[in-house]
Parts: C-alpha cells; structure tokens; sequence
C-alpha cells in the first residue's frame, strides 16, 4: 500500500500484484515494479449543473507531494539519493558499477533502476553485492516520484546510505520530473554531440554535476571537450564538470569524492 | 513523450476536484502553458483524447493558453522577449539573461456539468 496516495502496489513484473504490510514478509528485491498499466477508468455519478471550476494548480501538483513524500522519508532516515541521467547508451551503468566498486567499503548502497523493460540493469548491480530495485515504466519515458516512492520502500535506508536512482534513458522528460533527490547528475558521453547542451537545455540547466563519460576515446574522436564545457555551462553557468572514463577508471575517484563531498553539504555523512 | 503523464496529472486533478464538489462529465479544460516550458501544446493535443478516454474527462475540450517567455539581462537591465530559454540578450547580445516568465505547467480551470 503506498502511504501517499493510498494505491494499492504496482503489479510485479512476474504477474503477481499485492499489497505490502501484509505480514507474509517475502523479500522483492529480484522483482521489477511494473508501472506499465494504464490508469482504471472511473464511474461517472449523477448530473448537475454546467458550472466553470476555477483550479489553477500546477499539473505536477501531484508528483511535488510524492516527490516531498520521498524526500521526507530520505531526510528522516539519513540517507543521501542521487539521481542519474542521459539519454541511452552514455554508459550510466557501467558508470554505477565503478562508482560502487569505489564507495561500497564506506557506504550503505542500494540502487533503483529505471528501465522501459527488462531487469538487465539491476540484475548487472546485483552482481557487486549491492541491492538493486528494478522499475519497468512500460510505455512512460521518465521515472516519476511515485514510482521511486513504491522502490524507496524496498531499499535499506539507513544514516550513511547511498541510493542511486538510474533515470530512464532520455535527455527530455525526467528532467521535468522531482524524484525527492538530494542531487541531480546529468551523464553525457564523448560520442554524443559537444552540443547536446544546448540541445537539450532543460536537463543540463536542472543538474547539478555534469559527468563526461567514455574519455578513453576521446583519442579517436573529433569531440571537442571545451566546445562542450562552454555549451554546458552556457544554460548552467555553475555546473560542475568531470571527465571519466567508467571503462578504464579514470576519474571515477573524483566522482565518489563529488558524491561525498555533497552529502556531507546536505548533511549526511557515512 | 512525457505530454502523456501531463495529461494524466490533469486528469488527476479533475478527480481530485470532483472529491469536492459533484458533477457528471467535463466539456473543457483549460490549461496555461509557458512557451519556455518542456511541455509541447501540439503533443498535449494529440494525445489528449486518447488519455481521457475512459476516464471523467472523456469527450472534454483542451484549450491552451500561452504565456510569452520573458527574461531580465542583469548585463543591460533590460526585460526582454525570450524565444528560447537560454538565448542571449536581444539587446546586449549578454548570455547571463534570467527567465522572468514562460514556465508555468498550470491547469486553469475546467467547466463541468
């Protein structure tokens, strides 16, 4: 049962939907949380008079009070959650696979994969120890607060926790999207465009750090890094900027010291 | 195509209205969209009807309200017109330009029966 909106749980990815609390105490964490249903329709009741509503409320009203739920819950326990994202193939994954490989001898750490389909991604977190939630969005091209909600209940959150959210691949839509996030790191990789800052303006202006994956091949690569820092920090002029390379190692230090560096300025500490 | 879960917030909100005050169906909503938003009025419309259906908002007309995007260029002081969020100032061609207005994702009001 979801302690926001009341909803009864999302419906598993191996068919079988349930609500939680119920005492039978199995553990999900191999289980994808399936949000590719569409919404019920809803019975219409008796009629009345034609009448204009006056509403004026922001359309994402509802996820900010899912989103203010989730941050909440991670002030309440001490845990520090990042939100990643890049369109697809930057490289997210195998970003996350160093960064614990970096972090897990300090920190608690627990990941929540957001995927169209599949549990590929969590079942590649699995593999280093760590516990990984997997949300299939269906059709949806974006995680939303809700969802990461429903994930949030099904990771440890402890003082000293790390939770990484791994966006749906998709420089557009998550952006618009408050998770209840301490950060927001936006991944670009070298044999994407030095100027999808500009292209895609909204997501870069909405980051807080700005990770340049897959530098080792920079060598084979017209990619011009300074083209692409100007551009970044033209739509967010106090972007901070990393070059790595999750394939080789380089720079992934500096990531984990960026990680903890933040949570320590929102006041979580290991 | 996040126009798609726009759609189902308003439609949520429709809901949420009708918690306070009864009525049977809607005949139009009406939405107030910045033009330096990220949502797409056209894209908003073309999905519109396929969202409602089956819900109370099924057969509601969409009308979109526009609001200009406007900014302040701390280099010349100026207010000036935006056509894209991160452009540099009309006046003194300065990149430091602060949007001001254009950014609004808000559901207006509906007329019901």
């Amino acid at each position: 049962m979801c302690t926001v909106c009341g909803c009864a749980t999302a419906r598993h990815g191996d068919g079988h939907a349930h609500l939680h609390g119920n005492g039978h105490g199995h553990d999900h964490r191999d289980h994808a949380i399936d949000f590719g249903e569409g919404l019920a329709g809803v019975t219409v009741p008796g009629m009345s008079q034609e009448r204009t509503i006056t509403i004026e409320r922001d359309i994402l009203a509802r996820n900010a009070i899912h989103a203010q739920a989730n941050r909440d819950l991670l002030d309440a326990s001490g845990a520090f959650a990042l939100n990643l994202l890049s369109s697809p193939g930057s490289g997210k994954t195998t970003l996350l696979v160093r960064t614990i490989a970096a972090l897990q001898d300090r920190w608690s750490l627990a990941v929540i994969e957001g995927d169209q389909q599949t549990s590929l991604d969590a079942e590649r977190i699995r593999q280093t120890g760590v516990p990984a939630v997997q949300i299939n969005t269906g059709k949806g091209c974006h995680l939303d607060a809700h969802m990461v909600g429903h994930a949030l209940d099904q990771v440890p959150l402890d003082a000293g926790g790390l939770v990484f959210i791994e966006n749906v691949g998709n420089l557009v839509c998550p952006a618009a999207f408050d998770l209840g996030e301490d950060a927001r790191v936006v991944v670009l990789s070298v044999t994407e465009g030095e100027d999808k800052p500009l292209k895609y303006p909204d997501m870069f202006a909405a980051a807080d750090l700005m990770v340049l994956n897959k530098s080792d091949l920079l060598p084979h690569l017209d990619f011009d890094v300074e083209a692409c820092r100007a551009a970044a920090l033209r739509v967010n002029p106090d972007l901070p900027i990393l070059i790595v390379s999750a394939r080789t190692g380089a720079g992934i230090d500096a990531f984990a010291a960026w990680i903890e560096a933040r949570a320590a300025l929102v006041g979580k500490r290991r | 195509m996040h126009e798609v879960s726009l759609i189902e917030n308003v439609i949520a909100l429709v809901e949420h209205e009708r918690t306070k005050s009864a009525f049977a169906r809607v005949s139009m909503i009406r939405l107030r969209l910045g033009a330096l938003g990220h949502a797409e009025p056209d894209a908003l419309r073309f999905c519109f009807a396929a969202v409602t259906a089956g819900t109370i908002a099924e057969g509601s007309g969409l009308e979109i309200e526009i609001v200009p995007g406007e900014g302040w260029c701390p280099d010349c002081g100026n207010t000036v017109a935006l056509a894209q969020r991160f452009d540099a100032c009309p006046v003194c061609q300065g990149n430091q330009v602060k949007m001001t207005a254009g950014d609004d994702l808000r559901v207006v009001e509906m007329e019901v029966a």
